[in-house]
Formats: structure tokens, C-alpha cells, sequence
């Protein structure tokens, strides 16, 4: 009966995909015509290790409901060693995260080479199937952040 | 009466060591010396710099002396001539960290490592229901003191001083504090008031020093991660009750950011006025847990865990359950690593393996 009943959920997803490999895995997924959803936000980065953990919160602090970072190969990164240490970093962030009750999923990190195209599509895919089933993101949000 | 209790004596302890300052001083091997004066009240003296012998007579040296001094070395290595610090055991990790880390130079400082008995804690006190508190006994002593130092050669009287602090004495579980206050005599028993990193201590021998002082009590009784496990094992629902009762408490005071001895850059994300939220009234607590994350993430794989952050929050929030944490995830996954155990390897986020484990989202969350 209410206008929001009618509203179906749309959830705001931010990726963080290096330049080298997951954002042309992306392209790739385009140019092939594999779909992912329009809610996926793709926020180009030089490489995965320029994620800093701030821009992950930042991301939930803004209304995000999921962040999914995406960089090289371990072995693969374009600058040798970055993802080796978003590898660790992140590993602490999320476990971080979790330690304080954030919901399971909202948070992932999947490594997308230039010439997995499936990948990535299938990968986008699972992560906002997961995030509709968390639903919105109300733990993290900082309303004073809403434009 | 109140004023008698008042001026007591210096204790055996703060002589022994305002001696050595003394001496120190002139010779001229240091130009000053950072140490702790007394506070207004019995239970909170201060970090200070004294600079002359005469200043020297309002140092302190008691079991309220928690302060980790390290950090004020930062400045002290940007003035002229050696600065004596004196350092207990678990400062020392920090000083070490620091030098790792290039912001003091050790060059500049003259270490003094002395004996810790266990550090009491104020609040602790307070939450006894002990209040206005005048004086208190058996808190004078920083450290086991041995009598009086004899004056006659100092290099000898500091061999030998060095050789006594190579001792550690057992814990004394029968210690009392007996607290004169507005409302009559009360006691307690020490390791009742002594602060949270204290039962978990890591140990009393000094990682770093040019000479010993004093001889330490052993105090560790407790878990250090005995409490981050219990939380681990409570439900996600459950954790984040807790979180929030915790963290809605915080003020933003920065205190524990300040007082950080890893938390030493000149410019500070948290001081940016670009936020969102930094010129907005607080509507909901996301702000303050970004905060406690980023904190402890900055510091993390460099925190000494001293305890120092949860010692000076005014609202009494266990923020060493942050550090901990991720101590705690360390040591899991990347191998047991204390900061601050040397000067020269390297931290646990500035390096990694080739099969680290994968930050999956099905695994351990």
C-alpha cells in the first residue's frame, strides 16, 4: 500500500578495481557482453595496494552496502608486490570488521586478471546477490554523510 | 594536619633516581631530564622535563607513574644535547618502535631503564568507591629499592644497581594501598587497583637501556587475550551490542590518539576538516567506530600494546580490545610478532609471504 512497499531495493556498491588487471577484467566482461549489475560502482584504482582501509569505511560511511576490491593475481601485480599487502591488510580489516558485528559479505576481496571477463562477471554478480540478501547497509552508515 | 600528610617524603625510589639525574646532569652527559612530577592529586603525577637539579625536586617517581615517556622523546631528539629518560620495561618496546620507525634518534637519549612493581590506576580506585582521596601508602614505591644508593663511585653504585635489576622479584599478592581520604582511612589491595596491561605484562626486562635502576615485581596473572576470545565467541548481534555500548561512549577527546607512542605522524587524517561528519553534530555512532577502526589500524603491526590508550580514556573504554585484535590476527596468520622486541625487523603489514591466507569471506568470519 505505501509508496515505500512499492520501492524495491537497489544497493549501492562500490568496487575498487586496479587499473592493470580487474578494470580491464571489466572491460573485457563488457566487450563480451557478460552482464553484471548496474548497482556495482567501479572506482578505478592504480592498483589494489592503494585501497586504503579509510577508503573502505569511507565507502560504508557514505551509504555503501557492500565493497568489493578487485586487483591482479597474487604474483601478477603490475608494480610486483602491492596486492601482497592489500592481501594482509585486508585480511585485518575485515576480520576487524567482523570482530565488531558487521554483517558477513558486505565485504570481499577477489583477485580478476585482465583476461577473466567470466570472472569478473560472475563474481559481481554473486556479491550483489549476497548484498540483497543482507539487505541495506544500516550499521555502518553515517546519515550526516547523506547528500 | 591534611597539610602534614601531604608533604611527605620523597620516596626511596624517586631519591635513588633524581641521585643518578643529578649526577647526569652534572657531568653534563644530558642537558635535561624527562621524567614525571607530581600532580595536583595523589594519584595522577605528570610527564616533565626538568632541567636543572633544583627543578628535579618536584620529581616523582611511585606506582602511578604509568605514563610511557617514550613519545616526548620524539621532541626531545629535535633539541640540543642527550635528554635522560627513564623507561620502564614495557616502554622500552616502544622506544624501540619508535626508532624503527626514525622518529627519535638514539643518539639523543640517555635511558635509564628502571624497575616497575606494577602500575595502579586512579579510576580503578574511584570505582571502589574511594573518593577524595588525600594520600596513599604503599604506592610510593615505583620500584624495590634496596636502601639508599651509596654516593661512593657511581660507576660501581650503577654496576651494581644494573646487577640488582637483572632480579625480578615474585609477585606480592598480599600488598595493601591503605588510602587516607575526607571520609577516614580505607585500604585495598594493590593488584585490585593495578591497571588492565599490568596483569597481562610482557615481561620486566628491558629491551633497550643504557643503564639499570631499581629492581621490578613480576605482576602478569591474566590472559592478554582472554578477553578479545570472549568476544570472538559471542554472536555477531551480541558483538556489535557491545561494540556500540562501548564506543558510544567516546567523546573525541583524541586522548588516546595523543598519548599514542605509535600514533606519532605530524599530520593526523582524523584532524582533516574534509570530513562529512567533522563539522556535523554526532546523530549516530558510525563516527566513532570508523574512528577506533582507523586508529588501531594505523597502529597496527606497531602497537607495543602498552596500554597507554586505555589508561588515559576519560570515559573508560577498553581500547586495547582494538590492538589486541589485531595482535591477536597477526600472531594467527603471519606468526607470533611482538613490536618493539628490537629495532631492526620488520612489521608485519610492510611485509608478507607468497601464500599469506586470502582475505576470503567464508574463512574465520
Amino acid at each position: 500500500m505505501s509508496i515505500e512497499a512499492k520501492e524495491e531495493f537497489r544497493p549501492k556498491i562500490v568496487a575498487f578495481c586496479c587499473n592493470w588487471c580487474s578494470y580491464a577484467g571489466a572491460d573485457l566482461a563488457g566487450s563480451s557482453r557478460l552482464g553484471y549489475p548496474a548497482d556495482v560502482k567501479i572506482i578505478r584504482v592504480p592498483c589494489s595496494c592503494r585501497v586504503n582501509p579509510m577508503f573502505v569505511l569511507r565507502a560504508f560511511e557514505k551509504g555503501a552496502d557492500g565493497v568489493i576490491l578487485c586487483g591482479c593475481h597474487p604474483g601478477d601485480c603490475h608494480y610486483s608486490t602491492g596486492n601482497y599487502y592489500t592481501r594482509r591488510r585486508m585480511k585485518l580489516l575485515f576480520s576487524m570488521l567482523d570482530y565488531i558485528g558487521v554483517e558477513n559479505g558486505r565485504t570481499r576481496v577477489e583477485w580478476v586478471s585482465a583476461a577473466e571477463g567470466v570472472k569478473f562477471s560472475t563474481t559481481m554478480n554473486e556479491f550483489v546477490a549476497k548484498i540483497h540478501s543482507l539487505g541495506k547497509n544500516v550499521r555502518l552508515e553515517d546519515l550526516r554523510c547523506k547528500n | 594536619m591534611q597539610e602534614l600528610i601531604r608533604e611527605t617524603k620523597p620516596s626511596a625510589s624517586s631519591q635513588a633516581l633524581v641521585h643518578r639525574a643529578c649526577e647526569l646532569l652534572s657531568d653534563g652527559t644530558v642537558a635535561r631530564v624527562l621524567g614525571w612530577k607530581k600532580g595536583d592529586l595523589p594519584y595522577n603525577p605528570e610527564p616533565a622535563f626538568f632541567d636543572s637539579a633544583e627543578a628535579l625536586s618536584s620529581f616523582t617517581y611511585d606506582a602511578f607513574c604509568g605514563a610511557n615517556l617514550s613519545k616526548y622523546m620524539i621532541e626531545a631528539s629535535r633539541l640540543e644535547g642527550k635528554t635522560l629518560v627513564f623507561l620502564k620495561p614495557c616502554d622500552t618496546y616502544s622506544f624501540n618502535q619508535l626508532i624503527k620507525e626514525h622518529r627519535v634518534d638514539r643518539e639523543k637519549a640517555y635511558i635509564v631503564g628502571i624497575g616497575c612493581t606494577g602500575k595502579l590506576s586512579g579510576e580503578k580506585i574511584h570505582a571502589l568507591g574511594i573518593k577524595a582521596v588525600e594520600a596513599i601508602e604503599g604506592a610510593e614505591d615505583g620500584m624495590l629499592c634496596e636502601g639508599q644508593e651509596s654516593a661512593s663511585g657511581k660507576t660501581r653504585a650503577a654496576e651494581e644497581a644494573a646487577a640488582a635489576a637483572e632480579i625480578v622479584a615474585p609477585a606480592d599478592p598480599d600488598a595493601v594501598l591503605t588510602i587516607q581520604t575526607l571520609y577516614g582511612e580505607k585500604t585495598c589491595a594493590y593488584d585490585e587497583v593495578m591497571l588492565e596491561r599490568c596483569h597481562v605484562c610482557k615481561g620486566k626486562e628491558h629491551k633497550i637501556y643504557d643503564e639499570l635502576l631499581g629492581q621490578s615485581r613480576e605482576t602478569k596473572n591474566a590472559d592478554r587475550f582472554a578477553e578479545v576470545e570472549r568476544i570472538e565467541a559471542m554472536s555477531p548481534q551480541e558483538r556489535f551490542a557491545f561494540f556500540q555500548s562501548e564506543l558510544s561512549k567516546c567523546i573525541r577527546c583524541n586522548a588516546c590518539r595523543n598519548v599514542c607512542p605509535a600514533c606519532s605522524c605530524r599530520k593526523c587524517v582524523f584532524d582533516s576538516n574534509k570530513f562529512d561528519s567533522s563539522q556535523k553534530a554526532n546523530v549516530d555512532s558510525f563516527e566513532e567506530k570508523m574512528f577506533h577502526i582507523i586508529r588501531a589500524f594505523h597502529v597496527a603491526g606497531r602497537c607495543t600494546d602498552c596500554g597507554e590508550c586505555s589508561r588515559v580514556c576519560p570515559q573508560g573504554i577498553p581500547l586495547h580490545l582494538f590492538n589486541r585484535k589485531f595482535i591477536k590476527d597477526i600472531d594467527t596468520f603471519y606468526g607470533e610478532f611482538q613490536a618493539g622486541e628490537d629495532a631492526e625487523t620488520k612489521g608485519p603489514l610492510t611485509s608478507f609471504t607468497l601464500d599469506d591466507a586470502e582475505p576470503g569471506i567464508a574463512e574465520g568470519r
